[in-house]
């Protein structure tokens, strides 16, 4: 028997008197990548926040990894394993890559103040073992400049990198990226697939919003598609790609 | 350390010990007694700066309100080491406490933490200049509190200030008075001048410590980018809890050391102005880099004084008279100073982070 990992239930999320989210049910699968597209303003990173907590469903169930939730803050979802990356890049800017990463495995560590001050031997091999993580973690998502970088000073797709890296670092069960291609070109685009490829093969779900439909649908195992806060389609990409309702809410409708 | 190889970097680390330890009887020399009572306020100085930056430089709180932990920390010794206890409340204290110094400061320590928790519960959500108004509020409250609290029970003595406050004693020997050690003798400020050493010793590694560790990054990581810090997974209230009762920590263990070495306290040494200058030792020299705010502390703590000192004669030598008041000049050149580095230099004259290590190359790490 495999549960889903994340299970949402007639999500709503109203903004004064905006319904950005009403009605919203969708489960995501252990080990998919699920993909969430939409026209602009259909509420995609409205419902993204609500998954990581950055934002309070107003009516709705949410249970993730087996658990409920009632009103998740965001950390306490990053501690049960959801990562997520910013649409537009949030990384530590005055930070060096390195500990941006190492930032990401603030919750799988564990030494405080007296570790701190008095740096014992498990404080150490914490540390080298977190710093050697955050090393490897930087290799794999390919970034190749000296991890003593300051963050601000990578490339921007670098940086979108860097943050992939550092949401891993959590150790996370489900990977929720904001618009990962954006601003990217086809060649940046192209080894960004690879890696959300590789990753998953890792055992971690992936949730993706983007606007770059040829990427979901080249990549997504299952997507489902917002228009005006509702979800009005939900399949595999081919069966989603020829529906009459998703086709109306991209290039407009003769009715209206 | 006979043993450690005398190499060039350790030759450098003797030479600017032996020059410190040696700095109080350079200065008696050179400028007189008075000059070492002035080192030894910009040590504490140095102190509240350092405890500033960790909650200002690490965990990005901008805090105007930081002379009120100073404030609880030299309060705490004065009523714990004065007569003021036993005239105030004879039936209760009929001796006074007396506790020594070396009970006060854990006790200061605590008591400062934990007014730093109480300013830090009701502003975890505020940033930037709502917290830095707040915070102002808060220091002001505890001056006004301090010199107001003469009634209806005299807890304060309220703008007389607390006097006769006990010196501070380390194993068994007064500060107060001088001492022969080894046939050299050392005078009060002398005494003062190493036990504050000592104390901004302490201060330094635990900050240097700090800045190292998983803690030391959360803080930063909550200074760049709070909502990010949160989707990493960092409680984001409980490190900014830990950073003001940390920094708060740092302020009542410098203001014990100063009601020890003034022997008297009076609200009016914890104005808002003072809190003001703790903000642009840190800001001036450098945020978040420990010799950046020690390089602050000494130029503002010095600054004026040099002034004082300095301009008065000055002005007699030119003009004959006194033209300007010093008391002016110095806000006036202060504030010239403010402006000239937040132009040229806006992350301060030793900035964190100006690091070599950016053009070395990688360490080599293991392979996956």
């Amino acid at each position: 028997m495999n549960a889903p990992l994340l299970e949402l239930a007639h999500i709503g999320k109203q903004f004064g008197g905006l319904n950005a989210l009403s009605e919203v049910s969708l489960h995501i699968k252990r080990g998919e990548i699920y993909g969430l597209i939409g026209p602009n303003g259909a509420g995609k990173t409205t419902l993204f926040n609500v998954i990581t907590g950055l934002y309070r469903a107003d009516a709705g169930e949410f249970r993730f990894a087996g658990l409920r939730y009632h009103h998740p803050q965001p950390h306490r979802l990053a501690q049960a394993g959801i990562a997520r990356t910013f649409q537009n890049i949030r990384l530590f800017a005055n930070l060096t890559a390195l500990e941006n990463v190492m930032i990401g495995r603030h919750i799988r560590t564990r030494s405080g103040v007296f570790g701190a001050l008095l740096r014992d031997a498990a404080t150490r091999a914490e540390e080298r073992a977190c710093a050697e993580r955050a090393r490897e973690l930087l290799r794999y998502v390919g970034i190749t400049r000296p991890a003593q970088t300051l963050a601000k000073h990578l490339s921007y797709g670098e940086q979108r990198r860097l943050e992939i890296a550092r949401a891993l670092a959590t150790e996370p069960l489900l990977l929720a990226l904001d618009e990962p291609a954006a601003g990217m070109n086809a060649t940046e685009t192209e080894s960004l697939k690879t890696l959300l490829q590789d990753i998953r093969a890792t055992g971690i779900t992936v949730l993706l919003i983007e606007h770059d439909v040829k990427l979901i649908m080249g990549l997504c195992d299952r997507v489902a598609v917002l228009d005006y806060g509702r979800k009005i389609a939900e399949g595999v990409p081919d069966e989603v790609r020829g529906d009459p309702a998703v086709i109306a809410a991209y290039l407009g409708n003769d009715d209206e | 350390m006979k043993s450690g190889r005398f190499t060039k970097k350790n030759g450098l680390f003797v030479l600017q010990l032996g020059a410190v330890l040696l700095l109080p009887f350079i200065t008696d020399a050179l400028l007189g007694r008075g000059w070492v009572r002035i080192v030894d306020f910009a040590m504490l100085y140095i102190m509240l700066a350092l405890g500033l930056n960790i909650v200002v430089g690490y965990a990005g709180l901008l805090d105007l309100g930081y002379i009120a932990f100073f404030a609880v920390g030299a309060y705490c010794f004065a009523l714990t080491g004065s007569p003021h206890l036993a005239l105030a409340f004879p039936q209760l204290f009929p001796a006074g406490l007396h506790l020594s110094f070396w009970q006060v400061v854990p006790l200061s320590a605590l008591l400062a933490g934990g007014f730093g928790v109480l300013l830090g519960a009701p502003t975890l959500r505020l940033r930037g200049d709502y917290l830095a108004i707040v915070t102002l509020g808060f220091g002001e409250i505890i001056r006004i509190f301090l010199n107001n609290l003469n009634a209806p029970i005299n807890l304060t003595n309220g703008p007389q200030g607390i006097s006769l406050i006990d010196p501070i004693a380390v194993a068994g020997v007064s500060l107060n008075a001088g001492e022969e050690i080894l046939g050299i003798t050392f005078p009060s400020v002398h005494l003062y001048f190493y036990l504050f050493l000592a104390f901004t010793a302490l201060v330094i590694f635990v900050s240097h410590r700090l800045e190292k560790s998983r803690i030391g990054r959360a803080w930063m990581a909550i200074r760049e980018d709070e909502i990010a810090a949160t989707a990493m997974g960092i409680n984001t209230r409980n490190l900014k809890l830990l950073a003001f009762a940390m920094g708060a920590m740092f302020g009542g263990v410098s203001g014990t050391l100063f009601a020890g070495f003034q022997g008297f306290v009076s609200p009016e040494s914890f104005s808002l102005m003072e809190s003001v200058m703790v903000l642009c030792m840190v800001v001036l020299g450098g945020m978040g880099n420990i010799r950046g705010v020690i390089l602050g502390g000494v130029l503002l703590a010095l600054l004026p004084e040099i002034l004082r000192h300095g301009i008065v004669p000055l002005q007699q030598a030119l003009f004959g008279r006194t033209v300007i008041d010093p008391e002016g000049l110095r806000m006036l050149l202060f504030g010239t100073a403010l402006i000239a580095v937040m132009l040229y230099r806006p992350a301060g004259l030793w900035p964190s982070r100006v690091r070599r290590s950016e053009l070395e190359a990688d360490e080599p790490g293991s392979t996956i």
